[in-house]
């Protein structure tokens, strides 16, 4: 996939014959193994990878790593009291206020949060893409009106526009089958995608301005092709890297915007027999005062332990499909 | 240069209006003000209703919308609002208040978080690529990871309930919630400097972050540019190179920065003092929504709107004063 994107660094690399003459090694690297070259210099995002690819194996195979079930307590309140036990060999991370395991809920909680992010990444930035390829292609009052209003959008507080958002789209009565209760996964999803495009629109458009009159394109169109077929073909594998930044930013974003919204109270109620990193969070808060550290610390911790490891890939994403920079040789 | 800044201007009016209909629209249905009424007064009458809708102008339908939001945007400006669902309250004194709670806290922690994540933003940037410079890297990006309310949890945690529990003291070391403590009267600066320093630390560890980013970036570019070079050429000082020449042309692209990230900073805030329980613009936005007031809503969301297209009129206008090779269309 990121071949195009870096193809001009492949043939910008040298191999020329006076490198050739001096006995240097003059083979070029195959663009993605450029890349991969480049994301593997970048030492942070290789460890992030490590600990991101590990947590999800955790989380895809939640009933075999969680040592109880989301909802299950450690033992049963008639064997004695079992709420905010602090963290010892039958509860690692300690127990909640009703005697379930902590550990185990960050399992599922993540499982959730992981599953919110990547999802609401993905349709927003598809429909970043396409609207962003719209503007930029069509240019005149779409153009305008369309980056007038991410403008504004994405200028106001990150909190206040989903609050307010949220609210429309739960009055909306006839969006009600496709999107669910206010409360639901599902409607916390298409809250993310509702704004989650405008960014990736904004990137898009700027690529296509870009891109638009280089010859390639050019070419491409003396040869007859539809604007479609010029957008699939030449210019969204030509924005690869900067689109596949945009959507790994997307998915820690979507991951702490569920924990906000969890946070406020306005989160997803995933019902019975799940839970997501945000209501955790979210329930630290009460357990604050009385001093049950274990239930702040442990998910806080995962909270940003996740967003960071993504924000390392993504960044290490950006170092090796950006061909502006120059990390030393091939 | 003064032309362009009004042209600006006279295109902000009718921006503003655009913005804050649909603001209007989208805050309306998503509110329902006239349910949270019946949900107050249940045992409001048939008139009295018809005469809540005629006052506050919710009809229905979209010129209904528009004549509603017309009604209102003539209220708000003759400075006759209307008033708070719950409780009937005056919207503007209170409003008031929070708002200068909230400059307070905005503008130390700004200031503050602005200085300090400059200075780190030259410091590492004097040096690419060094220790110090990959460690201050890492610190940031954790920090900008960070959501305020996990940095202000654990401070809560360590500072008000494990400091007296760890033996550091009688009381904690800082107060957590509110500008002073429950019954207190009058005006007492310690106290509220003090009831200010964990919110302030949690919005400034943000600031700092994303400014020292900017800055190490953008002085970075400045310093491998080719001006640079005929600057050091001429035989002036190396001091006199980085201040005159380089610190000035790498704050012109932070400044407009921070006009636009005046929403973010605000965002920061809000979380900051909802969990802080500082009486904010925060506090207000989110006790307001969790009430679905529309009438106390509405005048904050239309005082928003307005900061946020001035702060980017601010930035469209001051990169064109500080770059005078932007040409003005």
């Amino acid at each position: 996939m990121a071949d195009t994107a870096a193809t001009s660094i492949a043939s910008a690399a040298p191999s020329t014959t006076s490198d050739a003459a001096q006995g240097l090694d003059t083979t070029p690297l195959s663009p993605t193994r450029l890349a991969v070259k480049r994301y593997l210099h970048h030492k942070g995002a290789v460890v992030a990878l490590v600990v991101l690819s590990a947590m999800i194996l955790f989380v895809v195979f939640a009933p075999l790593t969680a040592r109880y079930g989301v909802n299950e307590a450690v033992f049963p309140i008639s064997e004695g009291p079992n709420q905010w036990l602090s963290p010892r060999s039958i509860a690692w991370f300690g127990t909640d206020a009703i005697g379930r395991d902590l550990y185990s809920r960050l399992i599922y909680g993540l499982r959730v949060s992981i599953f919110i992010g990547v999802a609401a990444a993905v349709m927003g930035t598809v429909l970043g893409v396409a609207i962003g390829a719209l503007a930029g292609m069509r240019g005149g009052l779409v153009d305008d009106v369309l980056m007038r209003v991410t403008d504004i959008f994405l200028a106001f507080p990150f909190l206040v526009t989903l609050l307010v958002v949220r609210s429309f789209i739960g009055s909306l009565g006839f969006l009600e089958p496709i999107v669910g209760e206010p409360t639901s996964i599902r409607f916390v999803i298409f809250l993310f995608v509702s704004f989650g495009w405008m960014g990736v629109a904004r990137l898009m458009r700027g690529q296509v301005l870009a891109l638009k009159e280089r010859e390639f394109v050019e070419a491409s169109r003396a040869l007859g092709a539809s604007n479609t077929r010029i957008v699939i073909k030449h210019l969204v594998p030509n924005s690869v890297g900067p689109i596949l930044v945009a959507l790994t930013f997307a998915v820690s974003g979507s991951i702490v915007g569920e924990a906000t919204l969890g946070f406020f109270g306005f989160g997803p109620q995933p019902g019975a027999g799940q839970t997501s990193l945000g209501n955790l969070v979210g329930d630290a808060r009460s357990e604050l005062l009385p001093g049950y550290w274990w239930l702040v610390l442990f998910p806080c911790v995962l909270l940003v332990l996740v967003t960071l490891c993504v924000n390392f890939i993504g960044d290490g994403l950006r170092d090796a499909t950006d061909p502006k920079l120059d990390m030393g040789g091939n | 240069m003064l032309r362009f800044v009004l042209r600006r201007l006279f295109w902000a009016v009718p921006m503003t209006i655009v913005v804050t209909f649909l603001v209007y629209v989208a805050l309306r249905m998503g509110t329902d003000p006239l349910a949270s009424y019946l949900r107050v007064n249940q045992r409001a009458s048939e008139k009295k209703i018809q005469q809540y809708i005629e006052t506050n102008g919710l009809y229905e339908g979209f010129g209904g919308y528009l004549r509603g939001y017309v009604q209102w945007l003539g209220g708000f400006i003759t400075g006759d609002w209307p008033r708070s669902i719950k409780g009937s309250r005056e919207v503007w004194p209170e409003f008031k208040d929070s708002m200068m709670n909230t400059l307070r806290l905005g503008i130390t922690s700004t200031v503050i978080g602005i200085t300090i994540g400059l200075g780190i933003g030259i410091f590492v940037a004097l040096k690419p690529g060094s220790l110090r410079d990959s460690t201050t890297n890492t610190f940031a990006f954790i920090a900008v990871s960070t959501p305020p309310y996990v940095s202000a949890l654990i401070l809560q945690l360590v500072f008000a309930v494990y400091w007296t529990r760890w033996g550091f003291g009688d009381k904690p070391l800082l107060p957590t919630s509110g500008v002073y403590p429950p019954g207190h009267q009058g005006f007492d600066l310690g106290l509220m400097i003090k009831h200010m320093v964990l919110p302030v630390t949690v919005v400034v560890i943000q600031v700092i972050a994303v400014y020292a980013r900017y800055m190490r970036a953008s002085l970075l570019e400045v310093l491998n540019s080719e001006y640079m070079r005929t600057a050091r050429s001429k035989g002036i000082s190396e001091r006199r190179v980085l201040v005159r020449h380089a610190l000035r042309n790498a704050l012109i692209p932070i400044v407009t920065v921070a006009a636009i990230d005046v929403g973010a900073i605000l965002g920061g805030l809000i979380i900051t003092e909802n969990i802080f329980g500082y009486p904010g613009l925060g506090k207000f936005f989110l006790d307001a929504y969790g009430e679905g007031d529309f009438p106390v809503l509405m005048p904050w969301m239309f005082f928003f709107t307005v900061v946020v297209i001035l702060f980017n009129l601010l930035a469209d206008v001051s990169y064109a004063w500080l770059d005078p090779r932007i040409r003005l269309g």
